[in-house]
């Protein structure tokens, strides 16, 4: 049986503007992938918990509230507490201030999407980080 | 490709020995990867099964079919919020359909299953169809067993929501529950036979709308025409799955239908069934692909086939040929 | 959609259309609208079989409007030019209120903040790190007694952007009219309060759609005998739109939850020339120039028509449709932000043509981030630039008679009958919702749009040409003060210890009692602000009877 690239969507915050994360969401899906959709007002408790669960490779979270920095930050300790740092592409969507963007890879996620970013970069960039991987680790 | 299962560079390679201790212990990370080495038929992954054996079969498997948008995950919901609320753990496998043009899914049952999703006795676990056309997927059957495995009590599967009722769940869980809604009431004639074959309890969801009454009598009225040969009920609810309403009824019949099943010694002879069809399928499959392989390895299928089209050999011949080169071979 | 082939034929007509395709310079599919529909090369009296002056355009401020609905337009008063504001805590928002008031202005519009527009209070879990930030945070009274201190409510109009909880802001607005000594009778303002939208597009709702419904209903029938010059609903097509719609669904959409509203309020008993003269509309304005002003006009005659047919509406008042318009937010980019500048400014001037009432012009960093104070100044200078320099207010409803604007726009209601027919047949606008329908037809527009982009086959300047290589997006985000949110927690904990709460359990015990005898809800909310329940408290009342809504998931 084929392994399938597993992606976990999420869009934390009050607001309804998932407009984005289906858009995403669907484009993975047509790219093969399957994507776990938990959409709307997700706390990143529910993030991590659902990521475990379906043991997902990737989760992509679309962020517009301006909370970034304390959904991330937040997300990535939670992973680590399960014991899964770094075993997840964590990449996100939205308007992140450049200051911001840096904070957050030091953080430890791996991309952050600005607006206006083709589908198409997000599909190869999830193939290719996992890919790579696939690639490197056969060696060893 | 499955080789490559443990092999991405954000995934701990585990041992396997780890990952059963990691399983053990309850871990839920070891759980998931578990389901996942069985999901993609990893190497080794029957190897895994057989060592989790010993520990299944507490497990009480509850199927939950019907069409699209019926409420199924809704009623999946509330069923494990009022399991919970008896201290029983819960496992739940969400199958919706991978696109045939694409490969890829949309997994979006738990969003009707949020209120669950951080309570620490319930393991939700969304699959893609991958291809299986009687609406779970090849592997739900496994991924079943490994939730028994780690301990659940209670099993709860949802299948894909398609046109039909989708009839394999029937072959993977001890009691089938099959969702309508008023509006169904036109496809029950059409429906019968496989209803009949699958059905332990009917639910008439969406009792809100207008119809339900109606379509709760008919259905009843074609049950009475069809009834099988044995004294259950197959009792026909109506439930309000948004709000809960009804849902704890049909938690009790569920009780009622398996005191059912051991009183009459038909669960016993259900899983003995099941069993049975379950190795025979698993026998079946291991020979042919070590047969495949060894052919495969010979080349002898190559040389046959080209005998075939030289008009040496025709391909009834050619069986009986390839089946006397494997004869007496360690299998 | 289109009407058959022309009637009659213009004498060259077919010669010239042959000349032209001869000259036809490969890839027709990309002539058509931002919506997908095709254009046409050449529009003539063929465009327009059975055009008829009175029947489809009529006059200006006439049945049935096509033209717009004052009989001077412009001319007598100009567009409301209306930016609106919210932000932090009441005191602030309640400093810029005056600053506003103090240059002139006389109507106030509120923006609040995501805890508020949920109906959760600021100390609750969901409320962390949204308090005050894109709005300003109401708990209680209290809170709306500071937002509007020293400003006489029976002097300025209040819009109020709240949907979900609208009934509470509105009892809230009226108990501290009565502290003022207004009676409710002299209260003048809107709520947005256009829940079927938030299902359909926006998805801030709470309650599952019978009983927001019925709160509606309820505003209605309140606000008819107690609040006469309060505008009870304005349906909004907006967010309908930025949620990735067509032209033809935002127009189809709005009007189709305009007339369940109407017809909410027949079935709950009310007079339609009564509840209908104070329902308002609120339209994007979009980048394709021509289908947005056929968006307005057809929107006009669609609605004046029905409500004459067949909701019998015998009042004038009740037929005209009076609509406030915002340039398209969606359509600005990160990309060469300047570029927004131009953009919105043919957003505006198609709405000017459009004849709206009022509008707002987005800041061209209004994509990315709290708007600077240069950039809202820019956006309104744009309104005055259109107003007072480029002459098209001089004369009504200028592309009247153009045979491609007319054809336009008969194609736009043609589109929006066929959706009033699918909706019909699905059982009315509640049960597609249920059924997803909305938000299936808008997420199909919205992914078939970005794939179009992607693949090249529609140009955004700045994103898919025309880039620069060497361009940084510079992005500010306003830090909102971490202390505010603090501030705003103790203000509600503060409040729930010092108030009298044995009459606070009594208005909550009367409201959930009164939910069970189909009673008009808002006399007992009232009750209960009165008592200083908090918003986030009532809000829970109604959660526990009511349930709250989830949508079906849709791709
Ligand atoms: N009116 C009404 N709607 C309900 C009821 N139960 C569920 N629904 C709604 O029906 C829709 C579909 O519910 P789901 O639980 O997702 O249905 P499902 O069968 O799991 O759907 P799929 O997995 O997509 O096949 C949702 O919008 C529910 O809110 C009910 O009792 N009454
Ligand atoms: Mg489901």
């Amino acid at each position: 049986m084929e392994r399938k690239i597993r992606v976990l969507i999420a869009k934390p915050g009050l607001d309804g503007h998932d407009r984005g994360a289906k858009i995403v969401a669907g484009a993975l899906r047509d790219a093969g992938m399957e994507v776990i959709y938990v959409g709307l007002r997700q706390t990143p408790e529910m993030i991590v918990e659902s990521a475990i669960q379906e043991d997902v490779d990737v989760i992509g979270i679309s962020i517009l509230s301006g909370a970034h920095n304390t959904i991330f930050s937040r997300v990535m300790s939670l992973l680590k507490d399960q014991g899964a740092e770094g075993q997840i592409l964590v990449c996100g969507g939205g308007i992140i201030p450049q200051e911001d963007r840096e904070k957050l890879l030091a953080m430890g996620v791996s991309r952050m999407f600005g607006p206006g970013t083709a589908t198409s970069e997000i599909v190869e960039f999830i193939r290719q980080s996992i890919g790579e991987g696939m690639g490197e680790a056969q060696e060893t | 490709m499955a080789s490559n299962t443990e092999a991405m560079r954000f995934r701990r390679p585990w041992s396997e020995q780890e990952l059963l201790e990691q399983f053990i212990k309850g871990k839920t990370l070891a759980l998931a990867r578990v389901i996942s080495l069985v999901e993609n038929e990893a190497p080794g992954y029957r190897q895994l099964l057989s060592s989790l054996y010993h520990r299944t079969g507490k497990a009480k498997k509850i199927g939950i079919t019907g069409s699209t948008g019926a409420g199924k995950s809704t009623i999946v919901d509330e069923l494990a919020k009022l399991l919970v609320g008896r201290q029983q753990t819960v496992g739940i496998i969400a199958v919706d359909p991978t696109s045939p043009f694409t490969g890829g899914a949309l997994l979006g049952d738990r969003i009707r299953m949020q209120d669950l999703g951080l309570h620490k006795d319930v393991f939700i676990r969304s699959m893609a169809s991958r291809g299986s056309l009687g609406g779970l997927a090849r592997a739900t059957r496994e991924v079943s067993v490994v939730l028994d495995a780690f301990g659940k009590d209670f099993i709860l599967i949802e299948s894909v929501g398609v046109g039909q009722v989708a009839l394999d769940i029937a072959e993977v869980v001890d009691t089938t529950v099959v969702v309508l809604v008023p509006e169904s009431g036109d496809s029950i004639q059409a429906m019968k036979a496989g209803l009949m074959e699958i059905a332990d309890i009917f639910v008439i969801n969406k009792a809100d709308r207008d119809g339900a009454d109606r379509m709760a009598v008919e259905l009843q009225a074609v049950l009475d025409l069809g009834r099988r040969n044995n004294d259950w009920d197959y009792p026909v609810l109506k439930t309000e799955a948004r709000h809960g309403h009804g849902v704890d009824l049909l938690l009790e019949h569920i009780d009622r239908q398996r005191d059912y099943l051991v009183r009459t010694g038909y669960l016993k002879k259900r899983k003995e069934e099941l069993l049975r069809a379950e190795v025979r399928q698993l026998f079946s499959e291991t020979v042919r692909e070590k047969m495949e392989r060894r052919l495969a390895g010979e080349g002898s299928l190559d040389e046959v086939i080209a005998d075939i089209l030289e008009g040496k050999l025709n391909p009834y011949l050619a069986v009986d040929q390839l089946l006397e080169r494997v004869k007496g071979a360690e299998i | 959609m289109a009407d058959s082939p022309a009637e009659k034929e213009i004498a060259g007509e077919q010669q010239w259309r042959e000349k032209a395709q001869a000259k036809a310079s490969g890839d027709e599919d990309s002539f058509v609208t931002i919506s997908g529909i095709p254009v046409d090369i050449l529009h003539t009296p063929g465009s327009l079989p059975g055009f008829d002056y009175q029947r489809h355009l009529g006059f200006p401020g006439e049945f049935p409007y096509t033209r717009g609905i004052r009989h001077n337009m412009y001319r007598g008063r100009l567009w409301t030019m209306r930016q609106f504001a919210g932000f932090g805590s009441a005191a602030d928002t309640n400093r810029r209120f005056k600053y506003l008031l103090d240059r002139g202005q006389t109507g106030l519009s509120t923006a609040f903040d995501m805890p508020t527009l949920m109906g959760y209070d600021s100390d609750h879990v969901f409320s962390q790190g949204e308090v005050g930030r894109c709005g300003v945070a109401i708990d209680s009274l209290e809170d709306m007694e500071i937002l509007f201190d020293g400003i006489p409510l029976d002097k300025v109009s209040t819009s109020m952007t709240i949907n979900a909880p609208a009934a509470i802001l509105l009892a809230l607005y009226i108990a501290v009219g009565e502290k003022q000594g207004v009676p409710s009778e002299k209260l003048r303002g809107t709520l947005q309060n256009d829940i079927l939208k938030e299902y359909i597009a926006q998805k801030e709702w709470i309650f599952p759609p019978t009983p927001h419904m019925k709160l509606i209903t309820d505003i209605m029938g309140f606000c008819a005998q107690h609040v006469p010059k309060w505008n009870t609903i304005s349906i909004s097509g907006y967010h309908i739109r930025e949620a990735g719609s067509t032209a033809v669904q935002e127009l189809a959409f709005t009007l189709a939850d305009g007339f369940a509203y109407v017809q909410a309020g027949i079935d709950a008993g009310l007079d339609v020339d009564v509840f209908a003269p104070r329902l308002s509309f609120f339209f994007n304005a979009h980048m394709d120039f021509f289908e947005e002003i056929a968006k307005y006009r057809a929107a006009r005659r669609i609605w004046a028509r029905t409500m004459r047919g067949k909701y019998g509406a015998k009042n004038p008042l009740s037929w005209l449709m009076r609509f406030h318009t915002q340039t398209a937010g969606c359509s600005l980019t990160a990309q060469q932000p300047e570029n927004n500048i131009v953009r919105t400014a043919f957003q505006a001037l198609s709405a000017v043509l459009g004849g709206t009432q009022s509008l707002h012009t987005n800041s061209m960093d209004e994509s990315l981030a709290l708007p600077s104070e240069k950039a809202v100044q820019i956006a309104l200078r744009t309104q005055q630039i259109i107003a007072h320099e480029t002459g098209v207010v001089n004369a009504i409803d200028p592309l009247g008679g153009s045979y491609f604007v007319e054809s336009l726009t008969n194609e736009m209601e043609a589109g929006a009958e066929e959706y009033f027919r699918k909706i019909e047949a699905l059982g009315g606008v509640i049960a597609g919702i249920e059924k997803a329908f909305f938000q299936r037809e808008i997420a199909a527009a919205a992914s078939a749009y970005q794939k179009a982009v992607e693949q090249e086959k529609r140009v955004v300047v700045g994103v898919n040409r025309y880039e620069r290589e060497d361009e940084e997006v510079e992005i500010e985000l306003l830090r909102i003060d971490q202390q505010m949110e603090e501030d705003q927690k103790k203000k509600v904990r503060s409040l729930r210890a010092r108030r009298d709460s044995r009459a606070v359990s009594k208005a909550c015990k009367a409201l959930r009692e009164a939910t069970g005898k189909d009673k008009n809800l808002i006399p007992p909310i009232l009750e209960a602000v009165r008592a200083y329940a908090t918003l986030g408290e009532i809000c829970d009342v109604l959660r526990e009877i009511y349930g709250e809504y989830r949508e079906p998931p849709v791709f």
